[in-house]
């Protein structure tokens, strides 16, 4: 495909994704609604849109719609980033731990009250996010180099965080707060609003642009840390900055809609299967099939119950497990 | 471009794993590197690499200090092989040689039509042109060898090194692939288990005993009898073929398991 063709497809495809994630909901809107609302905000074209219509379109699905692609670009790319360096199928961005401290940064503030009101659910999540890592980070480097130690770190801190977690839920909330929080863990899109994409647009924009410039040494870790080393590539130095980006990027969005699993793991292998394994093409693709599917699993969470929304973290297990599993046959079968 | 080492050393686990290593390789030069087991014949190929840092001593290329490079500097004038380095991505050959560009491309200066020649060439000398297209988990040990060996070459490195090269192949394979470094334009440094390849195919030979150089020299001159004795613990006769006058070693036992051979210091006239 040409790269000009490459480049409309994922646009129209996330701008589509955009669209239909702020028309499906409670509510159906139509896409001409949708598209006339946008138009007014984005280049006051003063189209005549029914008020309440248009607030629900602009406040409150396209915002979210955003959210939700930004973290998924997030998830994909620290995914594409942690198993290209760890050379590791299996890492995601929670194997850094990350998710575990922000579920402890999370529950410190909303059940022991720390901060008093000074901190917000979110900024209690992303300091235990940083935390976490910094200690997974630094028992990784006591246990040796080597992409399993980082592996085995991160297992040890994300069950140290859990267990701190479990330990001042059960002490110290009542049941309605340990229901609150279950559901902000498994992910939880609805109080996404325009604030928060001026976070996580930068974050996610930053973090992809980061991943970019980063194509070549991604691929030289393709034969491992040596190999990458002696074809020119400061390993220290790349390792650092992409592993700090991943972990940003996580820690942001855990931190604005909690821990949605899943994402980090199957996109960087479904566009593996899709593109191949050479950078340059597996970090955009992987980049726009996380924004499209995250949307595609917000769309879903809002309407498979009616009525009810189900946490994003469900519907993204839900599918994409199967997914992963197809992949995993279909792979096998190919070679 | 020529590679020094002086004084040489680093520790590891509080004891020196590689100490007092001086050594002058010059360009075109076939080094061979023997040891036994553990003898630090891969710590020295990643320090003359510049992967591991010495503790001691410096490594030098073309008189400049590896401290004094930066990565992208060395992997263009030097390229390095390591042992058995897999991958489990789904890889083709040509995907695999294209990283050797990865020293010489930046965001300013991308893949172009220079890097595909490069590549082919690479391909070419190897015997690997006609693989380009199989995935990496196809192909045979011998096979992976070569195209690990093509990488290298798309660097277009002055100095080759190489950690046991033959490593896991058959017998031909080995030959083929000693045939094919002793045929590149390249100064070639490899870790060599088999005492008679290091023989037939290197201009110099080092000896490496517990960390430290137990000889240095042509072949003739360091792999005799007694050394081979004193560091490999094996007894061995020389033989001389009668139509070509090549010379090979002969195993005929080794020294029980528990005893320590007297360690003798052989190093030959040529440098």
């Amino acid at each position: 495909m040409r790269p000009l063709a490459a480049v409309l497809l994922a646009t129209g495809a996330i701008l589509a994704a955009l669209a239909l994630g702020a028309a499906f909901g409670e509510t159906a809107i139509p896409l001409g609604i949708v598209a006339k609302t946008a138009a007014n905000h984005l280049f006051g074209a003063g189209f005549a849109v029914n008020p309440i219509d248009a607030g629900i379109v602009w406040d409150y699905r396209l915002a979210r719609a955003v959210v939700a692609a930004c973290c998924g670009v997030a998830l994909a790319l620290s995914g594409v980033v942690l198993q290209a360096l760890l050379r590791n199928a299996l890492a995601d961005p929670y194997v850094l731990g990350i998710s575990a401290g922000a579920s402890t940064g999370a529950v410190t503030v909303a059940i022991l009250g720390v901060g008093a009101g000074a901190l917000s659910l979110s900024a209690g999540a992303f300091l235990g996010a940083l935390m976490a890592f910094g200690i997974v980070a630094l028992l990784a480097r006591a246990a040796g180099s080597g992409a399993g130690a980082v592996i085995l770190a991160g297992i040890a801190g994300s069950q140290l965080f859990n267990a701190l977690t479990s330990f001042i839920v059960t002490r110290s909330a009542n049941a309605e707060q340990a229901r609150g929080i279950m559901f902000w863990l498994l992910g939880n899109l609805s109080g996404a609003r325009w604030t928060d994409v001026a976070l996580t647009l930068p974050v996610a924009a930053t973090g992809a642009l980061v991943c970019l410039l980063q194509v070549r040494a991604l691929d030289a870790f393709t034969f491992g840390a040596d190999s990458a080393a002696s074809l020119g590539v400061p390993v220290r130095a790349t390792q650092i900055l992409l592993v700090s980006t991943a972990a940003l990027m996580t820690a942001v969005m855990v931190s604005i809609v909690g821990s949605i699993g899943f994402v980090g793991l199957v996109i960087p292998h479904a566009a593996r299967f899709l593109v191949g394994a050479r950078h340059w093409r597996l970090v955009p693709v992987s980049a726009v099939m996380g924004a499209v599917f995250l949307v595609a699993c917000d769309i879903a969470s809002r309407v498979i119950v009616p009525g009810q929304v189900v946490p994003i973290g469900v519907v993204t297990a839900l599918i994409g497990a199967p997914i992963f599993a197809l992949i995993l046959i279909r792979a096998r079968r190919l070679t | 471009m020529t590679l020094t080492a002086s004084s040489l050393g680093r520790d590891a686990g509080g004891r020196a794993i590689l100490d007092g290593i001086d050594l002058t390789v010059a360009p075109g030069e076939r080094l061979g590197i023997v040891g036994p087991n553990g003898s630090g014949k891969s710590t020295l190929l990643r320090l003359l690499a510049g992967i591991a840092r010495p503790s001691r001593g410096e490594v030098r290329l073309g008189g400049v200090p590896l401290q004094r490079l930066t990565r992208r500097d060395i992997a263009r004038r030097l390229a390095f092989v390591e042992q058995q380095a897999e991958t489990a991505d789904r890889l083709t050959v040509r995907d695999a040689v294209e990283l050797g560009r990865t020293p010489h491309l930046s965001a300013l200066r991308p893949f172009g039509e220079a890097d595909t020649r490069v590549v082919n060439a690479a391909l070419e000398r190897v015997d690997m042109a006609s693989f380009a297209g199989r995935l990496w988990h196809t192909l045979s040990g011998g096979e992976r060898q070569r195209t690990h060996l093509a990488r290298a070459l798309a660097q277009e490195p002055a100095i080759l090194l190489l950690d046991e090269p033959t490593n896991h192949l058959d017998i031909r394979h080995q030959v083929a692939l000693l045939a094919l470094v002793r045929r590149l334009p390249v100064t070639a440094v490899m870790a060599l288990h088999d005492l008679n390849h290091a023989s037939a195919y290197c201009d110099r030979v080092l000896v490496l005993r517990g960390g430290r150089i137990a000889g240095l020299g042509a072949p003739a001159e360091v792999l005799t009898p007694a050394t081979i004795r004193a560091v490999f613990g094996v007894e061995v006769t020389v033989h001389t073929d009668p139509g070509d006058g090549t010379r090979s070693l002969l195993v005929k036992g080794h020294i029980p398991f528990g005893e320590t051979p007297e360690m003798t210091h052989v190093t030959g006239a040529a440098r």
